[in-house]
């Protein structure tokens, strides 16, 4: 697998001078300029509360931007739109619905998409527990039917909101090379979101530093390294250094920052 | 040796369970349930044998059970609880229904919510039984007041149950049906309905449950036929075994009513992931 592909599409994923402030007066995010190629991996990594849930919720058309416009394949987004899939930090599965029901939750009904739903949850390793209730799934499969349910339109765009942190450190390894073998089988446009150096470093093409509050982006790091990465590898380990000192710097930003803003967070950005 | 200490928290729950797993199988729950009314009721009959208890104004079992028997043979048993059976029914659809539609929408609209909700409030502060004299000077002494009674005093806790599960579905279940684009009555369709369906069940037995408490109040004032009918025929011809076995037949239909709605309801919310999940109780 080759690093970054198919650049010359233009960008898919595209934020222009994007701020966002709440209803009650908080400034989440900043200025922001972000853009994500086709096909490219992007990671957003960033100390809690600087914003970086409200990037993604704003590509997803959850919520509008205060100021600056969001696009996404040349499209200002005006709502929730089924070119863009979205898998949060909590699965959040319909608790009466069979693994299967959930998969093809969102799907129109009757539209002969049984293969599809099958292929998703056959690409997510739960075919054996397609008939399952989410009570029955660990916390690990329980992700793993949200990543399902988000692939099974093959969404061009896939967001991905702090999709692992829930979970222990051995699922989400497997979690992160079953996510490089998703992108192998559709090649769609992600962006990743997360606290977790290694885990970006592990899965991005690009790794965006925010610092906060509000968030803003502080660098950007090329993550040119070939896949599979390896975390023992000598390289991999002068990204991780360069990116916690990238993230330590940020977050003297906002340990400045967050004295006078208090520890309140914008709403949502917790799950 | 296996002390106690070497094992999981886990495995000492297990093995908890297995001892009162062993206490079942020597008898079953409902054997131990039974020995305080048996023995009660024991003690009750031999008071009215040995004269301790005055059988005139306590019966002792005996008596009810064959004052049950000769009702149940002539036939008026089941005419008595038919006719009070079919007014609990019959007000527990129209006062659930109505406590439905209002309760998913004042759960589901703000504004909705803002309209309805102060002024229904308001009502449910007044005892519904106050609203009986009035229903019988608008709807009369027959069956449309005692219906419309038992209707209203169902509706208020099944529309609070439903109006408060709607409002309290976790919000990141609402925001994937967002995701995808569902409109309003999708939303309430696939995702509110089904999430707020076992909280619904409870206001539904509840309200069942006031139901029958409303049909004795209705059947007081004013009726020809059925178990609260029954009561006050009992009073009034001094017969309390008559009063008794009223009651008794009112528990037993009161339960096996709400038996069967929970049975009903349990085959949707099997689903649920509860500290028990046996919803029937």
């Amino acid at each position: 697998m080759a690093g970054r592909i198919q650049q010359g599409d233009g960008d898919v994923i595209e934020l222009r001078r994007v701020s966002k402030q709440f209803d009650n007066g908080l400034l989440a995010i900043s200025d922001v300029d972000l853009s994500v190629g086709a096909s490219e991996i992007v990671a957003v990594i960033g100390p809690s509360g600087c914003g970086k849930s409200t990037i993604v919720r704003l590509i997803a058309g959850l919520d509008r931007p205060s100021t600056g416009s969001v696009q996404v394949a040349g499209h200002r987004v005006s709502g929730p739109d089924r070119a863009v899939g979205i898998v949060f930090q909590q699965p959040r599965l319909m608790p009466w619905l069979s693994v299967e029901k959930n998969v093809s939750f969102g799907l129109d009904r009757d539209a002969g998409s049984d293969g599809v739903v099958a292929e998703a949850i056959e690409r997510v390793g739960l075919t054996d527990f397609a008939e399952a209730l989410p009570r029955e799934l660990s916390g690990g499969m329980a992700q793993r039917t949200a990543i399902a349910r988000a692939l099974v339109t093959m969404p061009p765009v896939l967001l991905l909101d702090e999709p692992f942190s829930a979970l222990d450190a051995f699922t989400r390894i497997d979690l992160q090379q079953h996510l490089l073998d998703v992108w192998g089988w559709y090649r769609p446009t992600m962006l990743l979101v997360t606290h977790d150096i290694d885990e970006a470093l592990i899965l991005a093409d690009r790794v965006i530093v925010l610092s906060g509050q509000p968030g803003a982006i502080h660098s950007e790091i090329v993550v040119d390294l070939g896949r599979p990465r390896a975390r023992t590898d000598r390289a991999f380990h002068s990204f991780q250094d360069r990116a916690m000192s990238e993230l330590s710097q940020s977050s003297q930003v906002v340990t400045s920052g967050s004295q006078a803003h208090g520890s309140r967070r914008p709403p949502g950005s917790g799950r | 040796m296996t002390g106690l200490a070497t094992r999981t928290p886990k495995e000492r729950i297990d093995a908890g369970a297995g001892s009162a797993r062993n206490i079942e199988r020597r008898a079953p729950r409902w054997a131990l349930a039974l020995i305080l009314p048996i023995t009660f009721l024991g003690l009750w009959e031999l008071g009215a044998v040995t004269g301790v208890v005055s059988s005139r104004l306590i019966p002792p079992p005996s008596t009810i059970g064959a004052t049950l028997f000769d009702l149940a043979a002539s036939g008026d048993l089941l005419g008595h609880s038919l006719s009070t059976t079919w007014r609990v029914l019959g007000g527990f659809v129209l006062g659930a229904s109505v406590a439905t539609v209002l309760g998913a929408a004042t759960g589901v609209s703000e504004r909705f919510e803002s309209i309805f909700d102060p002024t229904l409030q308001a009502l449910r502060n007044i005892p519904s039984i106050a609203w009986t004299p009035l229903f019988i000077l608008w709807f009369g002494i027959f069956e449309t007041s005692k219906v419309l009674m038992i209707g209203l005093g169902v509706f208020f806790p099944v529309y609070l149950t439903f109006s408060g599960a709607i409002a309290s579905v976790d919000r990141g279940l609402v925001e994937v049906g967002r995701v995808y684009g569902f409109r309003t009555t999708t939303l309430i369709k696939r995702i509110l309905l089904p999430a707020s369906l076992p909280t619904y069940l409870i206001g539904l037995r509840n309200g069942l449950g006031l139901g029958w408490m409303f049909v004795v109040a209705a059947e007081f004032l004013g009726a020809s036929q059925g178990l609260g009918y029954l009561l006050v025929d009992g009073q009034q011809t001094g017969r309390p075994a008559l009063i008794i076995a009223s009651i008794v037949m009112f528990a037993l239909l009161g339960k096996i009513t709400d038996r069967l709605l929970a049975t009903a309801g349990a085959r949707f919310t099997r689903w649920q992931d509860g500290f028990s999940r046996e919803t029937a109780m």
